[in-house]
């Protein structure tokens, strides 16, 4: 097992033309994840490297059947794709574009729920998901991780990494890895991710890797307070950030005393979670829950 | 973007909220001639981004010319907590009977606007929701309907704003929220919203930010902002699309992906160490941005160390390689540097940088070691 990905997924790509978009497409398809069309308005009819491209979503799942979107178009375009995906009947979208409007986000979420409640949208501005040897999709570089009990969450891409990367130095392999992204409206947020890794059979151990800003780890914490069994271990980027300046992602910034790494820390702490000081204390952590790895 | 307090004032303006009459100058005999055709009494209002303007003798009541001359002089150039004044806001001088607050930000637990309200105004807000929170009304807005004209007046009667102004508050709330989504501001604030003798509802300040990755749909609102006092290495490095933000330390700081980064910071700090810098060089970096990013690390002469912490994801550690290669042949840097690379082609990576022998440039394995390393560096080489 896993979560939201795997096997099953079909998925396609809004965006699959441009630069990035057809590199980590091609790269996905090429780890095993079955990539069935992209969209391109301009381009319908043509294909990249035998992957069909349509001109709108609705066509896209009515010829492929596509129950997966990753959105890869700039951002004053990203919301409207997405949108137009849970229209078209998509029930997971993955919103890899960076610097997409906040009040854009905010309108998104809130439409979708309104709207669209069975739809899951990860990001915007997210890494994307790996499901080890079942399924990749995004830009995380799937080469480091292998299938195994971790679930991880996550705000931010590269610390993903730097986590992921530690946990397999020390013998973890993964169920399934979100980045949930670090702009100020996820459409997923810790809480959503935590309940279905307490749900997958596969996943042992949750690592959720948190930075400064919003409270999302504190409403995190009194979630998994409640409603979970399996361990948790966190992270909390950002310890030395100055108040009032953004650190890179829009969400990460420290007004006042609410929202720092602090103040995160402790809230998890109170509640059972150990919190690593460093990724590699994280690593350490989770080798004492779970025992010397497989 | 933060706004300084006039260009807010003219975006409330634009948008129907009663403000003062008022100009922005940038000399004293701009000034003077300002608060002659506005007519006294005037308030001569320094502009910059920074709170306790007041305190630091920024804002200052004139009668007459002689007067508003005087102010003018001292507040232009005056020093406010590192930020030069540059510009003066001159408006006539209200009177005021009663003092409130209001504002409109994203809720990121509820992921849904917030409205803020109290009767408490002209202090700091932080102290109304903390002692007394009764008087701080807190609503959520459905975006997807906005804020009604009845939700604001039940906002204000809440609050408890007097029974004749209830009305002059709802219609400024509508409008602050008009503001709020229609410029893409992630903070608009009145802080005093006031109530004149003749019963007149009027934004007497201006807090306004503004979503820089919104930009792109207001150009008339490119130019806001300040920055004349912005620091020079982050102006600089916002034309070449880097982020960096200008820290206290010794310690400079480049990785990719502002988590990694963030997390940097921590684990340098941990082993004793004090960052000079964040710099996010950002995914897929190539050797040419890597090469600028390094410029401006070593742009600021506090910096006596600099850590590399790269994990390689879409940004490839032989393209982090070659740019330190080529920034070293260009900038003949004096300090030295540790270098941790992994993740995507980081063995080519490695192998660059051994085969150059860059003088002073030390290879780390890991994050720790690294981290260990350059504040060890820094502090022999401070």
């Amino acid at each position: 097992m896993s979560i939201l990905i795997d096997k099953d997924t079909k998925l396609a790509v809004a965006g699959i033309t441009g630069r990035e978009g057809s590199f980590h497409t091609l790269n996905n398809r090429a780890y095993g994840t079955n990539v069935v069309g992209g969209i391109n308005p301009k381009k319908a009819g043509e294909n990249v490297e035998g992957i069909p491209v349509f001109a709108n979503w609705a066509d896209t799942v009515a010829e492929t059947g596509a129950n997966a979107a990753m959105i890869f178009v700039p951002p004053p375009f990203a919301a409207a794709s997405a949108q137009e995906a849970a229209e078209a009947g998509v029930e997971l979208i993955v919103v890899i574009t960076e610097g997409i409007p906040a009040h854009d986000e905010l309108m998104l979420f809130n439409r979708l729920k309104r709207d669209h409640p069975n739809t899951r949208l990860i990001g915007p501005n997210c890494p994307g998901l790996l499901s080890p040897g079942k399924a990749n999709v995004g830009i995380i570089p799937a080469s480091f991780f292998k299938e195994g009990n971790v679930g991880v969450v996550s705000r931010s891409g590269t610390l993903t990494y730097q986590i992921g990367n530690e946990l397999a130095q020390a013998g973890f392999g993964n169920s399934s890895i979100v980045g949930i992204g670090g702009d100020p409206v996820p459409g997923s947020s810790f809480i959503d991710i935590i309940a279905l890794f307490e749900a997958d059979p596969q996943t042992e151990l949750i690592v959720m890797s948190g930075e400064i800003g919003g409270d999302a780890e504190e409403q995190a914490a009194a979630y998994i307070k409640d409603n979970v069994t399996k361990p948790v271990v966190g992270y909390i980027a950002g310890f030395t950030a100055p108040e009032g300046k953004t650190m890179g992602h829009a969400g990460a910034i420290v007004s006042g005393s609410a929202g720092t790494a602090a103040a995160k820390a402790e809230a998890l702490e109170a509640v059972g979670v150990q919190v690593g000081r460093t990724p590699t204390q994280v690593a350490k952590i989770a080798m004492e829950i779970l025992g010397a790895a497989a | 973007m933060d706004l300084l307090e006039y260009q807010g004032k003219q975006l409330f303006g634009r948008h129907g909220l009663a403000v003062s009459d008022g100009k922005a100058v940038t000399t004293v005999d701009d000034a003077v001639a300002a608060a002659n055709e506005i007519g006294y009494p005037v308030v001569v209002k320094a502009q910059v981004l920074i709170g306790g303007r007041g305190k630091a003798g920024g804002v200052k009541l004139a009668a007459n010319e002689a007067e508003a001359r005087e102010h003018a002089t001292n507040i232009l150039g005056l020093d406010i907590k590192g930020h030069i004044v540059r510009t003066l806001w001159i408006e006539y001088a209200s009177d005021i009977a009663t003092e409130y607050y209001a504002s409109v930000l994203l809720d990121r637990g509820a992921k849904k606007p917030l409205v803020m309200f109290s009767v408490e105004g002209g202090v700091e807000i932080e102290t109304v929701a903390e002692e007394t929170p009764e008087k701080l009304i807190k609503e959520n807005v459905d975006p997807l309907v906005g804020l009604t004209r009845e939700q604001a007046v039940d906002i204000a009667t809440r609050g408890g704003a007097d029974a004749d102004v209830i009305e002059g508050v709802a219609d400024a709330l509508v409008a602050l929220y008009e503001v709020w989504i229609e410029e893409d501001a992630s903070l608009a604030e009145i802080n005093p919203l006031i109530v004149t003798p003749d019963r007149q509802v009027k934004a007497l300040d201006a807090k306004v930010t503004l979503d820089d990755n919104a930009m792109f749909r207001h150009k008339e609102n490119a130019d806001l902002g300040d920055s004349a006092n912005a620091d020079p290495i982050e102006q600089k490095a916002k034309e070449q699309d880097v982020i960096y933000v200008k820290l206290d330390g010794d310690i400079g700081i480049m990785g990719n992906g502002a988590g990694l980064v963030m997390s940097t910071l921590d684990v340098v700090a941990q082993y004793g160490g004090t960052p000079a810098n964040f710099l996010d060089a950002g995914g897929g970096s190539d050797a040419a941005k890597v090469k600028q990013a390094i410029e401006l690390i070593l742009a600021n002469d506090q910096v006596k160390a600099v850590l590399l912490n790269i994990f390689g994801g879409i940004t490839r550690c032989d393209e982090v390689a070659n740019g330190l290669v080529a920034a070293f042949g260009d900038l003949n840097p004096t300090v030295p540097f540790v270098v941790r690379l992994d993740g995507t082609n980081d063995v080519e990576g490695r192998k660059i940088l051994e085969d150059a022998a860059l003088p002073n440039v030390h290879a780390a394995t890991t994050m720790d070691s690294a981290a260990e390393l350059v504040v060890k560096l820094a502090k022999e080489n401070s």
